[in-house]
């Protein structure tokens, strides 16, 4: 047997170091004459283990090693690494490594496993099982097996992701969209990153099903400029999901017609909100909608349209292969199924961990994350990205999930965890939060583009405690315009970060004045 | 100094792109693109040349090309050095790193070296959140940045 290396080619690990590793051991089966296939996986998504090499041993499954330095690729050959031998990078059978070990994979089974661009593979660990479920069963039936699951939409606004599409389905019109949005850009999120260049094909797949279940012909994947390694690897796979006959006509053989198209953003966040994200795509300014009409009926160029985040299509396969029931048995409350929580920022064991809903913050970040990085306190975490408020220690109870986090006055957001430790000023945390803003916002409405403004200049104010008790009475005011009258999330969430850093932290905003010098 | 090209001849090239793309649906972003990708910036001399073909006026294509952070009015140096400054980062220490980067370049962020060499820009967020702070070179990405590899960054656009 030609011995099989696994060398992931994930941008995490590529930032790691991932490709100065192949390169030396490419170079070392050269000099030594050994034959060997060097695979390019996805990334598993412990990124503190990263670059992480695994080979396909004859006895002992894969083996994992890392993280691997190209330092390290000399004395891994010589201790025997093809076969498994012992090294001091050596973490054993992948699956058993505690961080992997302990998640529920649903969504991300094969990330990290299987060659990101082999349907073989895909097909090998079950993929297109859904698919091949779906083209036989009646598009009502589709949404009403994804209705059941309980599938929320993973991009934050956790809409159920079913009565979505059964508003598609209902929309009579000559024609239908998928929309992916995969304008991932809130800050401490990479889910959406890892399953375009780690498992391409499930989110095709799950497109593909969406398009079935609402009479769609023809799907689109929006993703963020800022992500090339993706956009490569979601081209390449579209391209191959076309010549298996994934894609075209005949979906899987079947009368269903669906095609999809990669397309390329151009750097504006608030194209991650939906309806700025249909304007971009129809080749516009990136400026939020109001809503109604919903996308649902007027969506992309008039069409009624599905816009879904890239894990809620991504999680469709799992459920049209396993079943309503089984993905719902997963989770609390009205979360229901997985969710790939991403643990970030100044963290030990930074990584994506997919897990039902309910575990609490402080499990995530003490337990999982093994708390900061730098070794000092955690002072504060941000979940949600740049919208989501700054959670103390005091709110280290909270459950994950959509409501517990309501209810605290956060969001859970795409599942992103940002870790801070106490050097973290929370008084300049906000300010960033509107500066952003000012930066980010479309322009469409006054209180997100001005207000956003008006809140740097207040919170500068602050900072240098000219009347402070004046501004922070007026930036709860502004915050409370600002939440109630935009548009769109930006606008609206913006005061989440804000209010929620002078809550729990309000010492941070009472900065002692500098002292003047002496006349 | 970059030639910069006569606008006769950005008007051919413009016109080749806009062939290529004009089938698709929603052809202004890949077409604003595939020119950026061609002249390393979207020219003004391009601008009407699009307006034209997509049927839609000037004012619009305008609109469109200042809305969006990645397309430039004047070509970039060299090198592109975006370093992201987003909140993961922000809890590593980016701005630390922001400071230290400029004063090793020379230049502030949204700036170009004076010999050319290379353009920083600040980036919000580049999905590399588990392994702060970041940065994208060229299109390469680079994860836990230290000293150590600034000094690497510097060097590699120096040369």
């Amino acid at each position: 047997m030609i011995p099989r290396i696994y060398i992931p080619g994930d941008s995490g690990a590529l930032a790691l170091g991932a490709e100065k590793v192949a390169k030396a051991i490419e170079k070392e089966l050269a000099d030594r004459g050994i034959e060997a296939k060097i695979v390019r996986n996805g990334s598993r998504g412990a990124y503190f283990l990263e670059p992480m090499v695994e080979v396909a041993t004859a006895d002992k499954g894969r083996v994992a090693y890392g993280p691997v330095k190209p330092s390290d690729v000399k004395s891994l050959f010589d201790c025997g690494f093809l076969t498994g031998g012992y090294h001091k990078r050596w973490l054993g059978a992948p699956d058993k490594i505690p961080f992997l070990a302990k998640q529920t994979r649903l969504t991300f089974a094969r990330c990290g496993v299987i060659n990101p661009l082999s349907l073989d593979h895909y097909k090998a660990h079950g993929g297109l099982k859904g698919l091949q479920n779906a083209v036989a069963m009646a598009p009502a039936d589709i949404v009403k097996q994804v209705t059941e699951s309980g599938l929320r939409g993973r991009g934050g606004a956790g809409f159920p992701t079913g009565i979505k599409w059964k508003t598609v389905l209902e929309t009579t019109a000559d024609r239908k969209y998928i929309v992916c949005n995969a304008d991932e850009g809130d800050s401490g999120t990479f889910a959406d990153r890892m399953i375009m260049e780690g498992d391409p094909f499930v989110l095709i797949e799950g497109m593909a099903i969406a398009g079935i279940a609402t009479g769609a012909t023809k799907g689109f994947i929006y993703i963020r400029s800022e992500y090339p390694h993706a956009v490569a690897v979601m081209r390449k796979a579209v391209e191959i999901a076309r010549g298996a006959g994934l894609l075209g006509l005949n979906v899987l053989g079947s009368p269903n017609a669906f095609d999809m198209e990669v397309r390329v953003g151009a750097g504006a966040y608030v194209c991650g909100e939906e309806t700025s994200l249909l304007d971009s795509l129809e080749g516009k300014r990136g400026q939020v909608r109001a809503k109604p009409p919903l996308p649902a009926h007027k969506g992309l160029f008039g069409k009624p349209t599905v816009i879904n985040n890239v894990i809620s299509l991504a999680s469709v396969p799992i459920i049209m292969d396993k079943g309503a029931a089984f993905y719902k048995d997963f989770g609390m409350g009205r979360s229901r199924g997985t969710i790939p929580i991403q643990i970030a920022g100044n963290v030990k064991y930074p990584g994506l961990y997919e897990a039902a809903f309910g575990m609490t913050l402080g499990e995530i970040v003490d337990d999982i994350g093994g708390g900061t990085a730098t070794g000092r306190p955690v002072k504060a975490v941000q979940v949600g990205g740049p919208l989501g408020a700054y959670f103390p220690r005091a709110l280290f109870d909270t459950p994950f999930d959509y409501e517990a986090f309501a209810a605290k006055d956060g969001l859970i957001g795409h599942a992103g965890i940002v870790v801070f430790d106490d050097t973290a000023d929370m008084l300049k945390q906000a300010r960033f939060a509107m500066e952003f803003c000012s930066i980010e916002s479309c322009g469409k409405c006054t209180p997100c583009r001005i207000g956003s403004t008006r809140g740097v200049e207040v919170l500068d104010r602050l900072a240098q405690s000219i009347e402070p008790e004046k501004q922070i009475a007026l930036v709860t005011d502004l915050c409370n315009t600002m939440k109630f009258g935009s548009l769109c999330a930006l606008g609206g969430f913006t005061p989440y970060p804000v209010m929620s850093a002078l809550n729990h932290f309000p010492e941070d905003f009472r900065p002692t004045p500098v002292a003047e010098a002496a006349e | 100094m970059t030639m910069q090209p006569a606008s006769t001849e950005i008007a051919s090239r413009t016109a080749a792109i806009i062939q290529e793309l004009k089938g698709l649906e929603g052809p202004l972003l890949p077409i604003l693109h595939g020119i950026q990708e061609e002249f390393g910036h979207v020219p003004q001399d391009a601008l009407p040349v699009i307006a034209e073909a997509l049927n839609i006026s000037r004012a619009e294509v305008h609109g469109v090309v200042t809305f969006y952070h990645d397309y430039r009015s004047h070509p970039a140096g060299r090198h592109v050095l975006k370093l992201c400054q987003a909140e993961a980062c922000q809890s590593m220490g980016s701005d630390a790193i922001a400071a230290k980067l400029k004063q090793l370049l020379g230049i502030g962020f949204h700036e170009t070296a004076r010999d050319g060499s290379v353009t920083l820009e600040p980036v919000y967020c580049l999905g590399l959140c588990a392994c702060a702070p970041s940065a994208m070179l060229d299109g390469e990405v680079i994860g836990r940045l230290n000293d150590e590899k600034l000094d690497e960054i510097v060097a590699e656009v120096r040369s």
